[in-house]
């Protein structure tokens, strides 16, 4: 019945500077100096991001008890290790000077380096730009319902995408409508999925209808492609299989297999029938994340699974190439950091490298000088790949960490204008 | 169209004892809209969701029409979950935002366009269709969004808090263009709320459910007048209901110094665990105020006046012996909500006299909080 004029603030982490922000203004009315100017998918809230100690955040206005919710899914979601955005905050309390109480926001962090789908589709659409993030799509999805996490509003407007060696990883944006379970039903991964289909298809409808994205463009078979492949990698890391008992290489076939798609096998079902000729294997648990964690494990460098994968080839090839087949991996781990990332990473200069990640950046350094040495027909060193990415390639890349390309004063939220992504 | 049955259906998560959903057993009929009511926990989202096939089900069957769902596919299920998505697509026109759902599954282009200025003109949208959505206000994007769900035909909407997320004005707002465009439509809903005032306004039923069991199926006004038991009484109508424990002594229940005698057939009724006791309930409506001295009146000390213009309710205590008894209402323990002519306002450390009006008293047992029928 009294009025609460106290702002309450609730966050892990509590930044003092998140003090200085307007919260006494209603967010649609936010300066725009306060702001930064980033393209914002569709969402039925106000959302805005601005500056705040050097990062960008991301602030929605909702619901108090929704955005308490949403917050604490989102540290779960965080703590099962599930690629999702990273939660600053809670603010409610929030009134206006004439004292009338302004909605409650939750703040997340803006992910580094990441894109908005719509950034990514443009009038020059590479034919397989939409199956790469599509898979990404489905990986998430499936790693969503492999700790039990229901979506209940998949979209491309709910997700960011970051680049991830030759694909793009995606990421969760939006908690909203999630609910975290011990396991979910058949039931409940099938609407999931219906609903990722039938919302996906939309918004590519909607950059037809804008004309950023072309007429020819088959947006049914894009979100059709999302549940073949969403159904193709849970039958891979989920179905049983049964052999001869004579065939027990398939045991190892199928863990491979799942290495392969970036998964470890935590758990592993194996039945045997009655007499004993039959076996069966399920896989029970499985951790995504093979190649990353063995990169971090041997170098400590910390990256996404594609990414990961790349580096590793080139660290096998590093001992090829060394001949150190024999030598304890680690020290050799060890030198190939020192002796070829780092060089190569540290050789960008300093004003170019917020173009990209580091492990992005060294991946097109692996494809620059793969190219280069075509061209050339003999095996152009590192050292020479470097110079003439940096001088040629590089300065013509808009900056990745963060996307600016729209003007503050262009903030509606049907922005009009997407920046050009190169692709 | 089509009615929807749930035939003891039961929920039970896996690790626990209690059912979320204890064989509910509830059948809706054609067209009606009705409303899944109760505190947080109850069961009735999961319920809710048993229907949309988002949930096992562990016993029992759900039927829509004389169809067994219970292990059909949430999308071949025909029904519509409403609002779930209601983010609109900003370079679509309103016409295409509403149909493209059809448009993915392949409906002709004519069909579409006849189903979405059906839905346009129920929705007043049809000037509309040919806009795009920036140049509509926050009601009518809603409506949008609703016809998303109409256009598709469903047999049954099934709607989930739709208005939690909204600021208190749409609330109020959509609550009344939900309400009217079912009645337009005619189409079975079924509708999840914490709030009992939504229930009471929008329903043309309530179920109340408490622990995963349902307390009472009825119009608001059944609910509101016949309460099946103490937790349903106290739960619809707002402000509650004043419930409390009295003894009975000689036939008469003993509220401190006031008496409300308890009929002859009711006495007759009493179980062993209602301890020679009896649970009375009066809203705070059917209070007079009384001279003092009045028979049977109740002395109550103001603590609060809450003026709302057209009425005024008191929040008191009871005072003295009646202090003693185990009186519970909106205002907390040991007080009672009276309603007061607003023109006639106690002030506050008065001590007010209150009768329950004749008749407008209802009885519970002690013990199992049932109500007795009288």
């Amino acid at each position: 019945m009294t009025p609460r004029t106290r702002l309450q603030i609730t966050a892990a982490a509590p930044d003092p500077a998140l003090l200085d922000l307007p919260w006494d203004v209603p967010l649609a009315d936010w300066p725009a100096e306060r702001l930064a100017a980033l393209p914002r998918g569709i969402s039925r809230h106000t959302v805005r991001f601005a500056r705040l100690s050097g990062r960008v955040v991301a602030i929605k206005e909702i619901g108090e008890t929704v955005a308490y919710r949403e917050y604490e899914l989102l540290r779960q979601l965080g703590r099962l290790d599930v690629p999702s955005v990273e939660p600053v905050g809670v603010i409610t309390g929030r009134t206006a000077p004439d004292g009338e109480p302004l909605e409650a926001v939750l703040i997340t962090q803006h992910l580094r380096f990441s894109l908005p789908y719509r950034a990514l589709f443009s009038q020059a659409l590479r034919p397989d730009t939409a199956t790469r993030l599509i898979d990404a799509l489905a990986v998430l999805l499936v790693r969503l319902h492999l700790v039990g996490f229901y979506w209940g509003d998949v979209s491309l407007s709910n997700t960011l995408f970051r680049r991830d060696a030759e694909t793009f990883a995606a990421y969760l944006v939006d908690a909203e409508t999630g609910d975290l379970h011990d396991e979910l039903t058949p039931g409940q991964r099938a609407y999931d999925l219906e609903v990722a289909r039938v919302n996906i298809i939309g918004e590519l409808m909607d950059l037809q209808a804008g004309e950023f994205l072309d007429e020819d463009v088959d947006a049914v078979a894009i979100g059709d492609a999302l549940a073949e492949r969403y159904e193709e990698l849970w039958s891979a890391l989920t179905s049983s299989e049964s052999f001869g008992l004579n065939e027990r290489w398939r045991v190892q076939a199928r863990i491979e297999r799942l290495n392969d798609l970036g998964f470890d096998v935590g758990e592993l079902d194996i039945t045997t029938d009655i007499d004993g000729t039959t076996v069966r294997i399920q896989p029970k648990v499985v951790d995504a994340g093979h190649h990353s964690r063995r990169l971090m494990r041997l170098t400590g460098l910390d990256v996404q699974e594609n990414q990961a994968r790349r580096l590793l080839n080139d660290l096998d090839q590093y001992v090829a190439a060394m001949d150190r087949q024999n030598d304890d991996e680690t020290f050799v781990a060890h030198d190939w950091l020192t002796d070829v990332f780092e060089p190569a990473v540290r050789a960008v200069p300093r004003d170019l490298r917020p173009k990209l990640e580091p492990a992005q950046l060294y991946h097109e350094l692996l494809d620059h000088r793969w190219f280069l040495s075509e061209a050339q027909k003999r095996d152009v060193p590192m050292r020479e790949a470097v110079k003439s990415y940096t001088q040629d390639i590089l300065p013509n890349r808009p900056d990745e960490e963060s996307i600016l390309g729209v003007s503050a004063a262009d903030l509606r939220e049907d922005t009009d204008v997407i920046p050009v992504v190169r692709d | 169209m089509a009615t929807v049955t749930f035939d003891k259906a039961t929920r039970v998560y896996p690790g626990t004892e209690r059912p979320a959903v204890d064989a509910l057993d509830l059948h809706i009929e054609d067209g009606e809209f009705l409303v899944l009511v109760g505190p947080s926990g109850c069961g009735k989202s999961t319920s809710l969701r048993m229907l949309a096939g988002l949930e096992d089900v562990n016993a029992g069957r759900i039927l829509i029409g004389d169809r067994d769902v219970t292990d059909v596919q949430p999308k071949d299920r025909d029904i519509a979950m409403v609002f779930q998505n209601y983010a609109l697509y900003p370079h679509m026109t309103v016409a295409d935002n509403m149909g493209f759902a059809l448009k993915i599954a392949g409906t002709p282009k004519a069909e579409i366009r006849t189903r979405v200025e059906e839905a346009a003109k129920i929705l007043d949208l049809t000037q509309y269709l040919d806009r795009k959505p920036k140049a509509l206000s926050g009601g009518q994007r809603q409506r949008v969004a609703m016809g998303r769900a109409i256009v598709r035909q469903p047999r049954v909407f099934l709607m989930d808090e739709p208005l939690s997320n909204l600021d208190a004005k749409l609330r109020v707002q959509t609550r009344t263009q939900i309400a009217s465009l079912q009645r337009r439509l005619g189409v079975t809903t079924v509708y999840v709320t914490h709030d009992q005032t939504e229930a009471l306004t929008m329903g043309d039923r309530i179920a109340v459910l408490k622990d995963g069991l349902l307390q009472q199926v009825g119009t608001p006004r059944d609910m509101y007048d016949t309460p099946a038991n103490v937790f349903v009484a106290g739960f619809i109508g707002s402000p509650a209901m004043n419930i409390g424990t009295f003894p009975i002594t000689d036939g008469v229940a003993k509220v401190g110094s006031a008496g409300i005698a308890v009929p002859r057939d009711v006495l007759g009724t009493l179980a062993s665990d209602d301890n020679n006791s009896i649970t009375i309930g009066f809203r705070p409506e059917a209070l007079d105020v009384v001279p003092q001295g009045t028979p049977d009146s109740i002395p109550v000390s103001v603590n609060i006046v809450e003026e709302l213009g057209s009425d005024a309710f008191v929040y008191g205590s009871l005072v003295g012996e009646a202090g003693a008894a185990d009186v519970h209402s909106g205002a907390g323990d040991s007080q009672v909500i009276v309603r007061v002519d607003p023109r006639q306002v106690p002030a506050k450390g008065e001590t007010i006299h209150v009768r329950i009006r004749t008749g407008e008293q209802h009885l519970f047992h002690a013990g199992s909080g049932e109500r007795i029928a009288h």
